[in-house]
This record gives structure tokens, sequence and C-alpha cells, in this order.
């Protein structure tokens, strides 16, 4: 029995059949309204309930992932101010460490320098020629009454005065010498000064750079006392950090894949060589398998270097290694990526050997055998730049450890920022699924009684008949009594 | 994070590598190989230039680990001894090109020292060629038939034999028109369709190629 036939209550007449089924259906609808109804509604809500429930765990799981964005974005912070202070301390240390120790070899050079002034300020003071003892004899002399005429007291005078003369200018001449010596001193204090100058001048230098390093500290410090108070403006400033060295650190991972690739080219070649071209691993040729195996190698090692170097810290085993030992590892890690380079050097060269022979089988099947080989002169310059990228690649791909740590490190904050705004989104689908849920069930109830809006209208005008009915025969019984 | 602090992330790296390399069921060869018929029957000798190409191309072509013949078609074409060349290239670049070169020389001499044969055995060498490939175990086979496709066999000789080429790809290369083609176009159209069914029916893909300009289409799976 079909469908059709169910339907075709009266064979011969389809709107009679479908006029009984209407008329059927409509009673039966009628008859299972409040039902139905009931039914609709507490559907809708349990739809709108669940929906509102899940929501909630969203908006719960939201709280619990931002209050752990926030700790790990303020941990990794303080991580990292903390190493910055550290760092800073360290050059202050130096400073304090180079100026102090010479501190006692300038104290005493200053010293010595102000005792050569003094000896030379004391040794140029200026001091009068004592006059001649027997000046005051002369001069008694002098004032002896002489009598007139009498020329041996003439004679006698004429000759102390020559012999004054004389003591004069052999006094005058001895006190010039003297003042040129003292001027000549004096100049000899220059050299001193300038010392004493220039030995102040780096006291001052060291002390600014002290100052300005101490201003940095404080400013740093007090980053970090925000961090520790887990405010919300170290909090901004952290993610804004972040988001700036996620981008940075993957426009600079970006350029690494690049130059990981020219390697990949470089040595892919010529490995089929050595490992054979026709195998094949996991669906990859082994030869380009075991190019890019070597790579990886390279990059390890170069991420090995650098925490061995201490510039990264992604690896703290390595970091927690004793000094002796964090040598021992850079020189290792150094030898193997020097050897790696020097292979790829090789292989670099045979690239260009097996190129040519690409090209003369080429050109033979080409037909093109019997065209004499030019001689390319600057065939050698490729080769060597091949060699020579070769060797520098590895080294420069060492550097990749350093975009990759803060990459890491900034791509858990990004991650995390991405996932409450998904939460978020998703939080706000629910509600509005649910509320749709919700609304969708009022409009159910109506469209239901639209489609038995026939009883339903009969039904009213009878409930409002009996109503009337009622005020009236309520109206003339009061009408009676009155 | 420290990398160091999450050994299970390279745990789970490891094992999706591991899934995803085993999910591709039972792993076919990549390697190619290549069974080629040069019809020398009649006048087609004349076209065994245009054959030289098209051995150059799919040498060219080819690489290490793929295999590669050439037979001749003639009265019994069901033989070794009608391989006029095969190789199967090493592992090494260098020496599949020292091979190549080899191969190409060979060509050469048998070109230039080939005499007409009275009889083609197409049905012979094709399945001379299928016994090579599956015993060079090759991942993609492909037999190209240099010939005007009309086979005459000598008295005595069985063909009717139905060809076993699951996923080959059969391809015959420069099918010349005869001069009874052109009295009647329907005997060239209908020597195709025999040989299309009769490679089709043996699970092989049928190809025909007669523009010598577009090599490229030679070795190209549908």
């Amino acid at each position: 029995m079909t469908l059709n036939d169910v339907f075709m209550i009266v064979p011969s007449s389809a709107a009679l059949s479908g006029a009984i089924w209407f008329v059927v259906l409509t009673v039966i609808f009628y008859m299972a309204r409040s039902h139905a109804h009931k039914g609709i509604i507490s559907l809708t809500e349990a739809i709108h309930n669940s929906f509102r429930l899940s929501a909630r765990s969203v908006k719960h799981l939201r709280d619990i992932l931002i209050t752990r964005n926030r700790d790990v974005l303020l941990a990794q912070g303080r991580e990292a101010t903390e190493r910055i202070i550290e760092r800073e301390f360290e050059r202050i240390d130096a400073t304090v460490r180079k100026d102090l120790s010479e501190y006692p070899a300038l104290h005493r050079h200053l010293n010595e320098e102000v005792t050569n002034i003094d000896e030379s300020f004391k040794e140029s003071t200026d001091v009068p020629p004592t006059p001649p003892a027997w000046v005051k004899a002369v001069e008694a002399v002098a004032k002896i009454p002489a009598a007139k005429g009498d020329p041996t007291v003439g004679n006698i005078l004429e000759d102390i005065h020559q012999s004054l003369i004389k003591s004069s200018t052999r006094a005058l001449d001895e006190y010039r010498k003297a003042s040129s010596k003292r001027h000549q001193l004096l100049q000899k204090m220059m050299p001193h000064w300038r010392n004493v100058l220039k030995a102040l001048q780096q006291v001052d230098k060291s002390v600014n750079s002290l100052l300005s390093r101490s201003v940095t500290i404080d400013r740093l410090m007090h980053d970090y006392e925000d961090i520790l108070k887990g405010t919300d403006k170290a909090q901004r400033m952290l993610s804004s950090s972040s988001m700036t060295q996620f981008f940075i650190a993957g426009f600079v991972l970006a350029i690494a894949v690049g130059g990981a690739f020219i390697n990949f080219n470089l040595i892919a070649r010529p490995m089929s060589e050595m490992v054979g071209g026709a195998d094949m691993l996991m669906g990859f040729k082994t030869s380009s398998v075991a190019a890019l195996v070597i790579i990886l190698v390279e990059i390890s090692l170069g991420l090995f270097l650098m925490e061995s170097l201490r510039i990264t810290r992604l690896f703290p085993v390595i970091g927690a290694l004793d000094d002796k030992m964090r040598v021992k590892m850079i020189w290792i890690t150094f030898i193997f990526l020097f050897a790696l380079a020097s292979v790829e050097a090789g292989l670099a060269y045979m690239r260009e050997i097996l190129m040519q022979d690409d090209s003369a089988t080429s050109a033979a099947l080409r037909g093109e055998a019997a065209v004499a080989e030019v001689e390319n002169s600057a065939l050698w310059i490729t080769t060597a730049s091949q060699m020579g990228l070769g060797f520098i690649l590895p080294f420069a791909l060492t550097f990749v450890a350093i975009p990759l740590e803060s990459f890491i490190h900034s791509l858990r904050t990004v991650l995390g920022t991405a996932l409450v705004a998904l939460l978020r989104g998703l939080e706000w689908l629910l509600r509005f699924v649910g509320n749709m849920a919700r609304s969708s069930g009022k409009i159910f109830v109506h469209t239901y009684d639209f489609l038995i809006f026939l009883p339903v209208g009969i039904e009213k005008f009878v409930k409002n008949n009996k109503k009337e009915g009622g005020k009236q025969s309520a109206g003339s019984n009061v009408g009676g009594v009155l | 994070m420290k990398i160091g602090q999450k050994p299970y992330l390279i745990f789970l790296v490891v094992a999706a590598f591991f899934l995803q390399s085993c999910s591709d069921g039972p792993a076919v060869p990549n390697t190619r190989g290549v069974y080629m018929l040069l019809d020398t029957s009649g006048t087609y000798t004349k076209e065994l230039k245009q054959a030289q190409r098209v051995i150059n191309y799919v040498l060219s072509q080819l690489d290490s680990g793929d295999s590669f013949a050439v037979a001749r078609v003639d009265t019994g074409s069901f033989s070794e001894k009608d391989i006029v060349a095969k190789v199967s290239f090493k592992d090494q670049p260098s020496k599949a090109n020292a091979q190549k070169r080899v191969f190409r020389d060979k060509i050469d001499k048998f070109v230039k020292t080939v005499k007409g044969s009275a009889y083609t055995d197409i049905t012979g060498g094709i399945l001379q060629g299928i016994e090579f490939l599956n015993e060079a175990g090759t991942g993609h086979n492909t037999i190209l038939i240099f010939s005007d496709l009309k086979e005459e066999l000598r008295k005595g000789y069985k063909r009717d034999i139905p060809l076993t080429v699951t996923d080959y790809s059969v391809v015959a290369l420069n099918v010349t028109k005869l001069r009874s083609d052109n009295i009647d176009p329907r005997e060239y159209l209908d020597r195709l369709e025999k040989w299309r069914l009769k490679v089709e029916s043996g699970g092989g893909e049928w190809r025909v190629i007669n523009d010598m300009a577009r090599l490229e289409k030679i070795l190209v799976r549908k």
C-alpha cells in the first residue's frame, strides 16, 4: 500500500479525499492542541536550557583560559624582565669591576700628579732676593759727614757706589734667572693638570654610565613590580609585546625557511647519487628525505650551539650544565656543524658536475651530440657560489634558534588569545541558538493554531457567546431582583 | 613553555607522521616501465626515424629505477630475440645517464641496419612486453606500439589470445593510414576499434597519438 493509496479515501476524487483528510487532521490536531502546545514549549525550553548550559560551560572554560593566559603571560614577562635586569646588573658589575679595579691605580696616579703639582708649585714660589748684609754698613758710611773738598771720601763713596751697582745688577740677574726657572716649573705643571683632568673625565664617564644604567634598571624594576602585582597595564604591555614578537619572529622564520629551501635544493640532487634516486620513503624520494634530514640536523645543532652559548633558553638541561661542560658542548656542536657545512660544500660541487652530465645527456638525446661543447669560462663562478652557499647556509641557519625561541614563546600567548576569541564566538552562538529555539517554540504554537484556525475560531465564538449569554442572564436576574 | 618539558608533543608528531604513512594502503612502486614495439614490416620501416625521436624522448623522461625496452615487430614477436635494447636504470642518476647514452647508440645502430619483415605479429609483441614489464616489477607500465596496427600473421600462428593488461597504458603511436584505408576509412576505424576493445577488455587503458609533435602526452596517464 502506497502513500497515495492511503491518501485516496475516495478513489475517484482527490479533492474530496483531501477535504476529508483536512477535516480529520483538523479535528485530531484540535483535540491534541493542549498537549501539542505543552510538548512544543517543553521541547524548545529543553533545547534552550541545554544551549544555555553549554554556553555557561564555554564561558567558564573561557574564564579559566583567560586566567591561565594571564598567568602564563605574566610568568613569561617576569622571566624575560628578570633576564634583562640580570643582564643590566651584569653590565653594571662589569663596569664597576673594570673601573673600581683601576680605582687604586687611578687614586695613586692622581696622588702622584697632585704631589708633583704641589712640589712644582712650592718650587715656583717667588722668593725676593735678600739685600746683601753690608748694604747697611754702606748706608752708615754714606751718612758720615764728609769734609768738603776731601777727595778721599769721595773716592771711597764712588767705589762703594760702583760696588753697589755691581751687586744690584748681579742680584737682578739672579732674580731674573730664578723667575725664569719658576716659570719653567709652572709650565711643567701643565701636563700634570691635563692628566688630572683626563682621569677625572674618565671617572665622570664611568659614573654617568652607571647612572644611566641605574635609570634603566629603575624603569625595569618598575615594570617588574607591575608584573609581580599583575596589573592590567603590565598585562596589556606584555600581550602587545607578544603579538609583535610573534609576527616579527614569524617573518624571520619564513625567511629562514626560504634559506632552508635553497639549501635543500643544493643538496637533494647529489644526495640521490649517495642514497639512490629511485628509492621511496613514505611517499617521498629517499634522497629528498636524506637532504631534509641533513638540514634538520644542522638546525638542531644550531639550536644546541645557541643554547650552549646561552643566547637562547629552549632547553633548560643545556642551560643548567656547568661551564666546563657547556664549553665542551659548544666546541662539539661547532665541529659537527663545520663538518656538515664542508660536506654540503662538497655536495654543491657535485651538484654542478651532475647538472653538466644531465645537460650533456639531454643534448645527446636531442641529437645535439655533434655540437661542440662550448667551454664556459664563467662556470667556475656558479660552482664557487654554490659551494660558498653550501658552506655558509648551515651556519646562517644556526641563527634560526633566536626567532624560533621568540616564536614559540609568543605562540602560546597568540594561541591563547585566539582560543579565547573562539570560545567567545562559540558562547555567543550557543546563546543565540538557545534563544532562537525558545522563540521558535512560540512561533510553532502560533503556526499550530493557524493550521486549526477553524475549530479554534468556533471555540472562541462559542465561548464569547457563552460569556455574553451569562452576562445577559446575570443582567436580567439582577433586573428581576431590582 | 619549554620544549623539553613537553616530550609528548614530539611523540604525537611522530605518531601522526607514522599513521599518515600507513594510511595509503598497499604500496605501489613509483617506478615506470615502458616497452616499445617497432613495426618493421614493409614500408613502415621508413617511419623508424620518427620512432627514434620517440625513443629519445622516452629516455629523457625516465629516471633511476625505471625500465625501458625496445623490440621489433616481425613474423613472430613473442620472443626475447626481438628485443633490440633493454635497460633498467641504476639508482645513481649519473650511471643512469650513461645507460641512456648506450641505449641510444644501440637504437641508432638498429635503425641503420634494420631490414623489413614480411609479417606483423603485434599481439605476440604485446605479450612479450607484458612478460618483460611483469618481470621488471615496475609500478606504472606503458606499452607503446609504433605501428599502423595492421596485423599480418604467418599461417599457423595463433594469436587470438586475450591480453591481460590490467593497469597498463597501451599507446598506439603514428598509426598511419594505408592505401586501402583511404579507399574505405572504415577499415582504419575498425582496426583502431578492434585494438581498443582488445586492450580495454584486458583491463588496460587505450590511447592513440598520431601527432608526433606532442610527445609529452605519451607517458601521461589519464
